[in-house]
């Protein structure tokens, strides 16, 4: 079973490979493609096989856990690689259009894929200090993704993204350090028991250490002022890709350690959770209704969308860990469609700054459409998808009778609905303010093509877990159960072992 | 030997907090080299230290006579540290492109991405 864990590792490094070699040739954007492709059936292949047999773990070099370095996929690590391969797909047929020679022979296609190594390697990794190279190995390809092409803007976003990235991947280390100094082991299923015979004190602490360092990842409340300065600046292909995965890396993060490792002391740990999913949820929305570009209100929604997550974490019921699997979900395909969106329409009105926008809805109805369906996602619309991701962690909220939080959530919701509206009246309901008609007639039919249908698969995609959402749901109470027990996890990963 | 490592540790890291707090992009860099290092001297401590005892299993033995350090952090700090050389490489070569484009090192100074707003 072990080939199955380590093929989705495998298959964008060696894709990264072979478009670094054939950067210059025309083949080397369709070898990304096709890498995409094959990751994807390799993600189809994993889900089908932990849905199957419960949780699938593989040990590496043949040395047994807690020894060796353990590939673990339970049901939650299974879905958050299949969506990344979907992702990695939409985005390399995306980038057929939007990526120029120029950006090509800098190695784009290379270091795109490498940053989907990175991704999967930590979804799917069992061993914390994997984990802390896998984040690099993230980290690095998203340094030179975010930079590549040198405009004065990205190199001014990029500084910052660097320096905050680079002090929470310090704290990760520190706390590694200081875990292994307490426990003497570093696997995520062992680390599970031996964490029950240290000082518990000792282990809140370093546990605060986890919560920043992914707190930073993941654009929690007080660290998040990296993600709004940097993810308008690259390109679009770029900020979709960073958009859809990155910031949710860090949520995986902290939902697999916060519930396999650091449940000793929730009373503290996650009422800390709870405050700032809360804070996180505000500042984001209130930040988005400030800005007047489209991709900076797309990047400050990104920040409120993670409150959510978080928020089913710091609940703990298995009812709002269901919530929490299933916005993780719908939040990265309509996430990323949204930037992919603001890239098509930059395309056809010249910019991305709302006042020099305006003309798509008469001009380019299709678009208008595809650009309603996530937006209306978001904001948690009925019958799309973020409706139902909403409506269960507001159920959760209020089961739990966290009644304060459940009253920020509905109404972050409605001030969603605000900065979509801005974004509507703005870009596709007024007139263009040069008087052009923005048509998508304006672009060459190939690259209508490779921009638009990777748009219309996300859209479709939101669209069927909104409409059909009882296999979804029933697929996250799965997946929660998984996290909230991890016996499951702890025996496939160590065997019989007490 | 621990109290004298734990003590170089808060050193470096009470000095990088005061160059990474400095406002100025060079300063920040040379901060984040000192607080790497003590993120790596961290986990050598929490590995033991010992002297002069180096981790060898006598003939015939199945264990360790006496205590050792333990070499797999120390393996670890090895991967942090390469990883790290790659990273502060990175970050000085985008420092000093940052110079070159944006010509200053000031943090505060640099507004491109997120302009101030402008006042009525």
């Amino acid at each position: 079973m072990s080939w199955l864990l380590s093929l989705p590792i495998a298959i964008p490094f060696a894709t990264a490979i072979l478009a670094f070699l054939l950067r210059d040739a025309r083949a080397g954007r369709w070898i990304s493609v096709a890498g995409s492709a094959v990751l994807l059936l390799a993600a189809v292949l994993l889900m089908r096989a932990t849905w199957a047999e419960g949780v699938i773990a593989g040990q590496m070099g043949g040395w047994p856990a807690p020894y060796g370095i353990t590939l673990v996929a339970d049901l939650l690590s299974a879905v958050m690689v299949l969506i990344t391969a979907i992702i990695a797909l939409a985005v390399a047929v995306y980038a057929l259009a939007d990526i120029d020679a120029r950006m090509e022979h800098l190695g784009y296609h290379a270091l795109f894929n490498v940053l989907i190594a990175g991704v999967v390697g930590a979804f799917l990794t069992g061993d914390l200090f994997n984990l802390y190279v896998w984040f690099e190995v993230m980290l690095i390809a998203s340094f030179g993704l975010l930079v590549l092409g040198g405009r004065p803007e990205q190199i001014d976003g990029g500084v910052k993204y660097v320096a905050l990235n680079l002090v929470s991947t310090i704290l990760f280390l520190t706390g590694i350090g200081l875990l292994y100094g307490m426990t003497g082991t570093l696997n995520m299923a062992d680390l599970s028991s031996a964490v029950d015979g240290v000082d518990q004190g000792l282990l809140t602490v370093v546990a605060m250490l986890f919560m920043i360092a992914f707190g930073v990842k993941a654009a929690l409340f007080p660290l998040f002022f990296w993600l709004p300065a940097s993810y308008h600046t690259p390109a679009f292909a770029v900020s979709a890709v960073f958009a859809g995965l990155l910031t949710k890396v860090g949520v995986y993060a902290l939902i697999r350690m916060f519930t396999l490792v650091f449940d000793h002391d929730t009373g503290f740990t996650h009422q800390i959770l709870l405050w700032v999913a809360g804070l996180t949820m505000v500042t984001g929305v209130l930040g988005a209704a400030a800005q007047s570009d489209m991709r900076k209100i797309l990047s400050f929604h990104i920040v409120s969308q993670i409150g959510y997550m978080i928020l089913g974490l710091a609940l703990l019921t298995p009812l709002a860990l269901v919530g929490a699997v299933f916005y993780l979900v719908h939040h990265i395909v309509v996430k990323a469609n949204l930037f992919l969106i603001a890239g098509v329409a930059q395309r056809l009105t010249g910019s991305t700054e709302l006042s020099r926008m305006g003309g798509l809805y008469k001009s380019a109805p299709l678009l208008a459409v595809l650009f309603l369906i996530p937006a209306f996602s978001l904001a948690g619309f009925p019958p799309l998808s973020g409706f139902w991701a909403k409506f269960l962690l507001v159920k959760a909220a209020l089961q739990a009778e966290s009644w304060v939080i459940a009253a920020v959530a509905l109404i972050v919701g409605l001030l969603t609905i605000y900065s979509m509206t801005k974004i509507w009246a703005a870009a596709f309901w007024a007139p263009h303010p040069d008087g052009i008609a923005p048509s998508l007639s304006r672009l060459a039919p190939r690259a209508r093509a490779a921009l638009l249908a990777p748009v219309a698969v996300l859209a479709a995609v939101t669209i069927a877990i909104g409409l059909a959402p009882e296999p979804f749901v029933q697929f996250a109470e799965a997946a929660a159960a998984q996290i909230l027990d991890p016996s499951a996890y702890v025996t496939a990963v160590l065997g019989g072992r007490e | 030997m621990e109290t004298l490592m734990a003590m170089t540790i808060g050193a470096l890291i009470g000095s990088a907090v005061y160059l990474m707090l400095a406002g100025n992009l060079m300063r920040f860099i040379f901060g984040l080299v000192l607080i790497s290092n003590a993120a790596n001297l961290t986990i050598f401590v929490a590995g033991r230290l010992t002297e002069g005892a180096p981790p060898l299993i006598p003939e015939g033995a199945d264990t360790l006579a006496g205590t050792a350090a333990n070499a797999l952090p120390q393996a670890l700090v090895l991967t942090a540290i390469v990883i790290g050389f790659g990273l502060f490489a990175f970050g000085i070569v985008l420092v000093f492109r940052a110079w070159t484009t944006l010509g200053t090192l000031e943090p505060d100074e640099m507004r491109l991405a997120e302009p101030p707003e402008a006042r009525s």
